[in-house]
């Protein structure tokens, strides 16, 4: 197990080099630069560009960034003048991670709840019911859903606040646009695991021996189901915590999200790095602790 | 043999509706006893109904047509106590050892869901139960907390007996319970399950397709075709004597261990295949192959009528 998860390790730091290489060599390949703009005289955006040391060769610029990084430095935005790289993410990331893992959290709760359920009535109105559901949940992209059920709570029947962050009523609405899609795959994954389990032979002998349906569920099925549902939840996890660019527009919420688009589009190299890297890290982190759950679960895997 | 009857199935009958197709008549219209203390070899081959009909014993299916009764109750008229009284005393073995237990639990744990459901010996006995049961059955004790994966085929099965043994059944329902180990496991199995009912008193419903094997262990046999019983009699008299074409075909198949007398055996070879089971007619089922097949056989499907004393047959001619 400490082996497995000492060479795990290894392969992610790897993963996580190979990140940064790459997505720095893909940055400078865009064409522009951060200070292009007519209304500037040229000797001054060439100023500019010599003080954050962009004027030198590509290469040198890439092992500057690496010794950089290696010493926890990840530089100065380009665009908030005179900001930290690191003080912007410390600043936006909480926001965005809380709500996050809030969303996720009871997304992957009802989620399954209604998987189990659907399996349970298959093929019979409930199931038809969640179904349903479950399709227009994936379907109905957030900036559909957000918008409508904002004006509907918010400004018709006045029940939750439009927008903003800092109290608990804040957090509903866009919890559940940022869970919807999550609660809706982790319906049909959920039900798709349970029936796949329901037809084991060991599952009849606990119907033979006179369980009932509620324990057979908590007993047998449940676990066996959560194998491949673990799967899923490592990537969802680093994912929602990176905030969504348009959940957080919507409801105004000071989260990472827009830093993501707005980054790209203003060329501000040390952040697009950072938040890639940042991304990265928590993404193959989540993959590994998923991967060694898998071992705590499932006992047939073996971790080596 | 003990005359108390455990289970008495009157024209019993499970149908499927098949999409598309019609009706698949998986168990039509059988009818058995099973006595207390004995062992009936159900034998038939692959998907004659075997197996359904051992579901529906054990309440996995509902039949559609005729009654099941245990100690003389349907079982499907009973309250939860009755109930939950009838899924102790039946218990079922099945045949993929591999299938048959779950994955994510110890050993322990699934030899002790039936004394946790059934509330029988509470506490630290339970676990002196467990202990007991495995040794019964030829486990050791570190087993106990040992997952699914970690033991062989027979293994396997042996902790698939020790769970069905647990909660102290009148009958277990063995569904091809060695057609899925190697031959020299197989024995030990079969060794055990018939050492468990000298000790016990079990009672067993043998579902297989070995037709050597249910010679050795069976009381009495019935013999299922295409979803009904069409030579019943006891195991001796079967080998002695048989009256069903089928039987016949099925018997001259069982190879014997002397090559003289083996290089003499008659093989009967069946011709024509096994009819569609989805919306057969009337008449005999099993008339596409049966070399004594005559005009009879399409229109009047023969019920079963005992022969000799306690040998039953479902054919026109048998006499």
């Amino acid at each position: 197990m400490l082996r497995y998860a000492l060479k795990r390790i290894g392969i992610a730091l790897l993963t996580i080099f190979a990140l940064t290489t790459i997505t720095f060599f893909l940055l400078h390949l865009l064409p522009g630069d951060p200070f292009l703009n007519i209304k500037v005289p040229v000797a001054i955006q060439e100023k500019q560009m010599a003080y954050y040391g962009l004027d030198k060769p590509i290469l040198q610029q890439y092992f500057i960034y690496l010794k950089n990084l290696l010493t926890g430095n990840l530089g100065t935005s380009l665009k908030y003048v005179g900001r930290n790289v690191t003080d912007i993410i410390a600043d936006f990331f909480p926001v965005s991670a809380a709500l996050g893992l809030i969303a996720l959290f009871f997304a992957e709760l009802i989620g399954m709840t209604f998987g189990i359920l659907s399996a349970q009535f298959k093929n019979r109105w409930p199931d038809y019911l969640l179904m349903f559901f479950a399709i227009l949940g994936i379907a109905l992209p957030s900036m559909v859903i957000g918008p409508l059920i904002r004006y509907f709570f918010g400004v018709e029947l006045r029940l939750l606040p439009v927008s903003g962050w800092g109290t608990p009523e804040q957090i509903i609405m866009p919890a559940f646009v940022l869970g919807l899609a999550t609660v809706a795959a982790n319906t049909r994954m959920m039900r798709a695991c349970m029936l796949a389990v329901t037809t084991q032979d060991y599952i009849k002998t606990a119907q033979a021996k006179g369980l009932t349906p509620t324990q057979i569920v908590m007993r047998h099925e449940l676990k066996n189901s959560l194998v491949p549902m673990l799967a899923g939840i490592g990537p969802a996890v680093a994912s929602v915590m990176m905030g969504s660019f348009v959940v957080e527009k919507i409801f105004v919420i000071p989260g990472l999200g827009k830093h993501f688009v707005n980054a790209v589009t203003t060329l501000d190299y040390p952040l697009i790095m950072s938040l890639t890297i940042f991304y990265g890290t928590i993404l193959v982190t989540m993959n590994l602790l998923v991967d060694l759950l898998y071992g705590v679960v499932d006992p047939r895997i073996r971790l080596d | 043999m003990a005359d108390q009857v455990l289970f008495e199935l009157k024209s019993v009958s499970k149908h499927f509706q098949v999409k598309n197709a019609g009706v698949l008549k998986a168990v039509n219209g059988v009818s058995l006893t099973i006595y207390k203390g004995e062992t009936l070899g159900l034998v038939g081959e692959s998907g004659c109904g075997k197996t359904t009909l051992g579901h529906t014993m054990v309440k996995l299916y509902k039949n559609d047509g005729g009654m099941i009764t245990y100690k003389g109750r349907d079982i499907w008229d009973f309250n939860r106590r009755q109930n939950m009284n009838y899924h102790k005393n039946v218990q079922i073995i099945y045949q993929d050892p591999y299938a048959s237990l779950n994955p994510l639990h110890v050993v322990r744990q699934s030899i002790a869901e039936g004394l946790e459901i059934h509330k029988l010996y509470k506490g630290k006995k339970r676990t002196e139960r467990v202990m007991e049961l495995l040794r019964m059955v030829g486990l050791n004790q570190e087993h106990a907390n040992r997952f699914p994966h970690e033991f062989s085929g027979g293994q396997r099965q042996r902790i698939g007996i020790a769970r069905a043994l647990a909660v102290e059944p009148e009958i277990i329902i063995c569904d091809e319970p060695v057609s899925a180990l190697d031959v020299s496991i197989q024995a030990q199995i079969v060794n055990l399950i018939m050492r468990l009912q000298r000790e016990i008193g079990l009672s067993y419903l043998f579902i297989t397709h070995d037709l050597s094997l249910v010679k050795q262990i069976s009381d009495r046999i019935a013999v299922m075709y295409l979803g009904a019983i069409v030579e019943l009699a006891p195991a001796q008299s079967l080998y002695e004597h048989h009256y069903h074409p089928y039987t016949s075909a099925l018997l001259s198949a069982i190879p014997i261990p002397d090559p003289e007398v083996e290089k003499k055996r008659k093989r009967i070879m069946l011709s024509g295949d096994v009819p569609n089971p989805i919306n057969l007619g009337g008449g005999c089922s099993f008339r596409s192959r049966c070399p004594k097949a005559a005009k009879r056989c399409e229109l009047e499907c023969p019920q079963l009528k005992e022969i000799t004393p306690g040998h039953f047959a479902a054919c026109h001619f048998a006499e």
